[in-house]
């Protein structure tokens, strides 16, 4: 192979890509942060005693997890506008990614509250606690603890899916890579640097979260 | 009213198709020490738990200091009280389980101090003063800010009562207290309810511990099949049973 490695085109363009990166974390925490709300209530949904609240959760999760996300976001935006509703890229984007993590998120939380003893509930209720001050005091911290570690690998694989965004031609860092690469012709560089830079995204969200948990690990 | 403690008129309760409760009838007077026995699915867990509620029942009432709980009967129909009514009235009780259920993520001191923050609204430095006292009351002074895991089974059990104690309730619930532990571990947890009874704290034990029960109760009930088969006082009951099935039960059990 005669192919020698010159990476200054991908330098020169480098601040755009650092741009397409800021992106891609912007859209990713704007969704996970709608989807994390999203997935407690329907996680709450889930585990409801009333079909009049479960079925519909059931049906979200189910619906959404079994459809590529792909064709969500392309859905989202070209069809949905011939229904009416008229969304800008970027908005199109954070609520197809929102509504996309809210179902795999529901599943997380549903079977961190799952993993909640009965137990610590009834203490709950002997010492005269509400059912709100349960959730609150009891349930949550330790659901939240339950699922950190399942947590953090659907977190990093939905900042993944915002790559999926350059498909609709949000400007983020797979979008700016593409532009680079066909400006520049320097095809395996632009990607090498491409895919290192969302390897050390990715690696720094684990370290995070993994923190996170340290932290909030129960002593023993 | 009678002043009466606690007052069950004909409890009953189902499960599905199954009656656990056919109609009991128990009361209790301030300071009493009643201690419940009986072999497994007889009932004496399913009774402990209808009186804080966490357990419906089907028919009957139960009272505390005059209040009914958990149901209002107006007119002939019986309609479950509001949530938060319903917690209001757990408050006056306290429970130990026997799996002692400790909220993981919280010292011992911050288990005790969760329902008086919560439930009595107390400020957190007095709800900290109320727990540090009740926690050197069950000898656990120097292990307030021990995690449950940190903690042997006997101290989790002592911290579970320390946490019920806080509250003030009026009647102690003890449901099996002793029987996840160690054997080595159970003396610890029985001196804390006993010294509990001398301060003259009412209490209903189920309890498997027949020497404990014979030491400590003002009264005993057998329950037998979701009915009371024989009650009386330790002495009578466990010297001169008057049913088959006591006497049956009691050769089967261990007194020491």
């Amino acid at each position: 192979m005669g192919y020698t490695l010159n990476f200054s085109a991908v330098w020169r363009s480098f601040d755009q890509l650092l741009w397409g990166l800021a992106l891609s974390l912007g859209l990713a925490f704007v969704a996970i942060a709608i989807g994390c709300v999203l997935g407690l209530v329907t996680a709450f949904g889930l585990l409801s005693k009333q079909g009049a609240l479960r079925h519909p959760a059931r049906i979200y999760v189910t619906i959404i997890r079994n459809t590529p996300i792909l064709v969500l976001v392309l859905f989202t935006f070209f069809a949905l506008p011939q229904l009416g509703i008229r969304l800008g890229k970027i908005e199109s984007f954070v609520s197809t990614l929102a509504i996309y993590s809210g179902a795999y998120l529901a599943e997380v939380f549903r079977g961190g509250l799952l993993a909640v003893p009965n137990g610590l509930k009834e203490a709950g209720l002997a010492i005269g606690l509400t059912q709100s001050q349960i959730r609150n005091s009891i349930v949550m911290p330790l659901m939240l603890r339950n699922v950190l570690p399942s947590l953090s690998s659907t977190l990093i694989s939905l900042f993944k899916d915002t790559s999926l965004a350059a498909a609709i031609a949000v400007p983020e860092l797979t979008f700016e890579a593409r532009k680079i690469n066909v400006e520049s012709f320097r095809v395996i560089e632009t990607w090498i640097v491409a895919s290192c830079l969302y390897v050390a995204t990715c690696s720094v969200l684990a370290a995070l979260l993994r923190q996170l948990e340290r932290r909030m690990s129960i002593p023993r | 009213m009678t002043g009466n403690l606690l007052e069950i008129r004909d409890l009953h309760k189902r499960y599905g198709e199954v009656e656990v409760l056919k109609g009991v009838d128990c009361t209790m007077a301030q300071g009493d020490v009643i201690s419940i026995i009986g072999s497994s699915g007889s009932g004496k867990t399913t009774m402990l738990r209808c009186i804080n509620m966490l357990e419906e029942f089907q028919g009957g009432s139960i009272r505390i200091d005059g209040e009914e709980i958990g149901y209002d009967t107006a007119g002939g129909t019986r309609r479950r009280k509001k949530e938060k009514e319903i917690a209001r009235q757990r408050a006056m009780t306290g429970m130990a389980f026997q799996q002692f259920n400790l909220f993981p993520h919280m010292s011992a001191a911050e288990n005790v101090m969760l329902g008086l923050v919560k439930v009595k609204k107390m400020a957190r430095d007095e709800a900290r003063i109320v727990a540090e006292k009740w926690l050197d009351r069950v000898g656990l002074a120097e292990r307030r800010d021990r995690f449950p895991s940190q903690l042997s089974g006997g101290q989790q059990q002592r911290v579970a009562i320390a946490r019920a104690i806080a509250m003030n309730p009026k009647l102690m619930l003890f449901d099996e207290v002793t029987s996840a532990l160690d054997p080595e571990l159970v003396n610890e947890v029985l001196q804390v309810i006993k010294d509990l009874a001398r301060d003259g704290m009412s209490m209903l034990l189920v309890t498997h511990e027949m020497r404990f029960a014979y030491e400590v109760s003002s009264r005993v009930i057998f329950m037998n099949q979701g009915r009371i088969g024989e009650e009386g006082n330790p002495r009578e009951m466990f010297l001169k049973p008057q049913t088959e099935r006591l006497a049956e039960f009691l050769k089967t059990s261990t007194f020491n």
